[in-house]
């Protein structure tokens, strides 16, 4: 008998909604139906909900984390939470609707498979709604699925779910996304959460959790090799006296003793000597695997190069277009300068100039002058070294930077290479 | 909560190498993080309870940077109130590894008149570790230190990042933390602040157990279940040691308990249990209706009381 426990995969997905929409009762219900609280996190919330005078249990309070949130009652940051069924484990970034926080949904679609996007069906779909949306496609995440709440309220009406649905894959077409959806539920009641739904008959597909457990989430990198190294590794032990290995994390594609390999930016070649991951050799190493390789050669490598393969080479470049979203009440200055920090590399970088404005909530764009705090912007980019990029549609990961002020060390931009 | 718990076996991770299941995943993960520590950082070190979170983490940081040594000191805040397992498996494992054992002595807080013991039954010296491990980390100039803590264990902690930054007195602004996006880890700090990082943050409870067993990891006896002396508080099991004052109306009982967390022995509670084997604590885990952190009086004191010391500077 397998131990059913190893062969789960990680799926991560973010969700997403406006003030009110139910993104709490929703995960609190996936987690309670799904069998994940324990019965003290259960009670903790059950003397809260009393304190508060409601009349049931109200699930919003698993989630919401921090005593400042609880006072005012609303979710203001990221927050993590897992649960598992015997076919995933799961990875919920959970994050707040209000404009003023995009930077949170920026961050929490960062490492996600899939956005779970909420909309009311009292209400159809909102500013909020196409902003996520659009974050989620300009974040690449590959799958949304698209909850629409609050069934009971409109008597689980088969044609207002319909016409939501038709609304929305029309304003889904001008997005850059691999599938969608479309779930109606009630996160309060548990219709089509984790259990089908009585009330909705005519609704005949997945449930949300079946739904999640299903999306195909294979890694869908590009094949090109790009492994970004971390650090050099030299024991100078007796045992391994000679030995100089690379430490990384395979950004794409994948590595296999023997392969030719062209070192960035020298541009250098040689071959896969060995890959270890501590004492067991491995034969390849595939994406997402960090691992340590040694080269036949003895060659200059250090922290912030790039091992690629011999085709599919990434660009080198100083001068980068790039996608911003920004997410300091400060815009970008003319001229000043802040440390780009990129596949384990950091070079120095100036906003040379600010091209167009996203609309989010239309996708159209616009000119720029002013640059505001969670502005989606286009711009390009000068720094005073070449970087080792790849598109961001390409390669999520070599496509990716951030920007970092120099004087107060904040983080203020998150980019992907266009 | 996960499958078939009842036909668990012991199946290296290493078997089955033509996928990447979730557990490798977050090994490669955590690996990731470790190594940008060591390479962002001047001066860092690995928080070590002698608990089970700490203890993969120095495995991981074994495996990231093999064949090389672990090239950071474990650092062990101690509150004089261990569990003697704990200090035996701790000097063994520094041995094995040929690591600097840092040790930030509350005791000696306490001698130097730094903090003031409290006093009465649920006494404890949980808030005095603040002040040790803030002197340590300024007596060692450390920039980082990494710990076992898992964003999984209590509400606070689900919304802390894999690089935490503290500000000059050690505090944590959890309104004011950086984004972390992708896995560009943003390290940068003005001098006297300092990071605390968490590499095994995605992981829950199951994972860690799940990973002990496949890796084969050597952990405290205290976490497989046992006789010893006990007493019953707070509706949790107290280890009867020469730091707890059992009071007159208390009894003493000789139970085979285990524990879940490995900390002040003071305050750490067991669980009545019959899991001698980590085959057993994993289904008993898989069958658990409590966190592991619902065994600890000073989680217990009020429902924000994590929250209240990570902001002043706890792990
Ligand atoms: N009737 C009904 N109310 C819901 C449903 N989902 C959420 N609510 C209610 O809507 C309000 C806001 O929900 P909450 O989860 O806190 O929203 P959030 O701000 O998106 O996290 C609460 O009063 C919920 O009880 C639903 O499916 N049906």
């Amino acid at each position: 008998m397998e131990n059913s426990y190893l062969d789960m995969e990680l799926l991560r997905f973010t969700t997403a909604g406006s003030v009110d929409d139910g993104k709490s009762t929703l995960i609190g219900r996936l987690l309670y139906d799904s069998k994940s609280i324990f019965e003290d996190q259960l009670e903790h919330v059950a003397n809260s909900s009393k304190r508060r005078g409601l009349d049931h249990t109200d699930l919003a309070l698993l989630t919401d984390g921090l005593k400042d949130e609880r006072e005012q009652g609303i979710t203001i940051d990221v927050a993590y939470r897992y649960f598992a069924t015997p076919k995933r484990k799961f990875i919920i970034a959970d994050t707040p609707g209000h404009i003023q926080y995009t930077r949170n949904m920026v961050t929490g679609a960062s490492t996600a498979n899939v956005a779970l996007i909420l909309i009311d069906a009292r209400k159809g779909l909102v500013e909020q709604t196409f902003r996520h949306s659009y974050i989620a496609s300009l974040l690449q995440i590959p799958h949304l699925v698209v909850c629409i709440n609050k069934m009971d309220l409109v008597n689980y009406d088969e044609e207002i779910f319909r016409s939501i649905q038709l609304e929305y894959a029309r304003f889904a077409s001008k997005l850059n996304v691999k599938g969608i959806s479309f779930i109606p539920i009630s996160a309060l009641h548990g219709d089509n959460v984790v259990n089908p739904s009585e009330n909705m008959p005519w609704y005949e597909e997945k449930t949300l959790l079946s739904t999640l457990e299903q999306i195909d989430v294979s890694k869908t990198t590009s094949a090109a090799v790009r492994f970004p190294v971390q650090t050099v590794i030299r024991p100078k032990n007796d045992t391994y006296h000679d030995y100089r290995g690379y430490a990384g994390r395979v950004a794409g594609g994948q590595l296999a003793v023997g392969d030719s390999v062209v070192v960035l930016p020298s541009g250098e070649t040689s071959t896969v000597k060995q890959i270890h991951l501590m004492d067991e050799e491995l034969s390849v190493a595939t994406t997402g695997m960090s691992v340590v390789v040694s080269l036949a050669d003895d060659i200059d490598v250090s922290r912030g190069d790039m091992i690629t393969g011999i085709t599919g080479s990434p660009k080198l470049q100083q001068d980068i277009e790039a996608t911003l979203c920004w997410f300091s009440r400060k815009g970008p200055q003319p001229r000043s300068r802040y440390t780009l920090m990129h596949s384990n590399n950091e070079v120095k970088a100036m906003v040379k100039n600010l091209n167009f404005k996203y609309d989010v909530n239309s996708l159209t764009r616009e000119g720029v002058d002013t640059v505001s705090v969670n502005d989606i912007i286009n711009v390009t980019l000068r720094t005073n070294k070449p970087l080792i990029t790849d598109k961001y549609a390409e390669n999520r990961t070599t496509g990716a930077l951030i920007l970092v002020d120099e004087n107060t060390n904040e983080t203020v931009a998150a980019g992907m290479i266009c | 909560m996960v499958g078939d718990i009842e036909q668990i076996e012991r199946i290296s991770l290493k078997e089955s190498t033509s996928h990447f299941n979730h557990l490798k995943e977050l090994e490669a993960e955590a690996i990731y993080v470790i190594r940008e520590v060591f390479s962002q950082f001047e001066k860092s070190g690995i928080l070590f309870s002698g608990g089970k979170d700490s203890i993969v983490v120095t495995h991981l940081a074994k495996k990231a940077f093999w064949p090389a040594k672990i090239p950071f000191p474990l650092v062990h805040i101690d509150t004089g109130h261990n569990f003697p397992e704990t200090i035996k498996f701790r000097d063994e494992l520094v041995e094995q590894l040929g690591v600097d054992l840092i040790i930030g002595s509350v005791q000696q807080s306490i001698n130097q008149g730094r903090v003031k013991e409290e006093t009465g039954k649920d006494a404890s010296r949980n808030w005095l570790q603040i002040t040790t491990l803030l002197d340590t980390i300024e007596e060692h100039q450390f920039d980082a230190l990494m710990g076992g803590a898992r964003r999984d264990e209590e509400k606070a902690r689900a919304k802390e990042r894999f690089f935490s930054h503290r500000d000059d007195f050690g505090q944590w602004d959890p309104k004011n933390q950086r984004p972390e996006l992708w896995n560009i880890f943003n390290g940068k700090k003005h001098k006297g602040e300092h990071f605390r990082v968490f590499p095994i943050s995605n992981w829950t409870e199951m994972d860690v157990w799940q990973y002990i067993l496949a890796e084969n990891i050597a952990i405290p006896s205290l976490y497989l279940a046992h006789y010893r002396d006990v007493i019953c508080r707070n509706n949790t099991w107290l280890p009867v040691s020469e730091h707890l004052h059992v009071g007159e109306e208390e009894t003493i009982h000789n139970k085979k308990v285990r524990f879940r967390t490995l900390g002040d022995i003071t305050i750490t509670g067991g669980i009545e249990s019959d899991a001698d084997t980590l085959e057993k604590v994993i289904m008993e885990v898989a069958a658990a209706r409590q966190t592991e952190r619902g065994n600890r009086a000073d989680d217990k004191r009020s429902e924000t009381s994590m929250e209240d010391r990570k902001k002043e500077g706890y792990f």
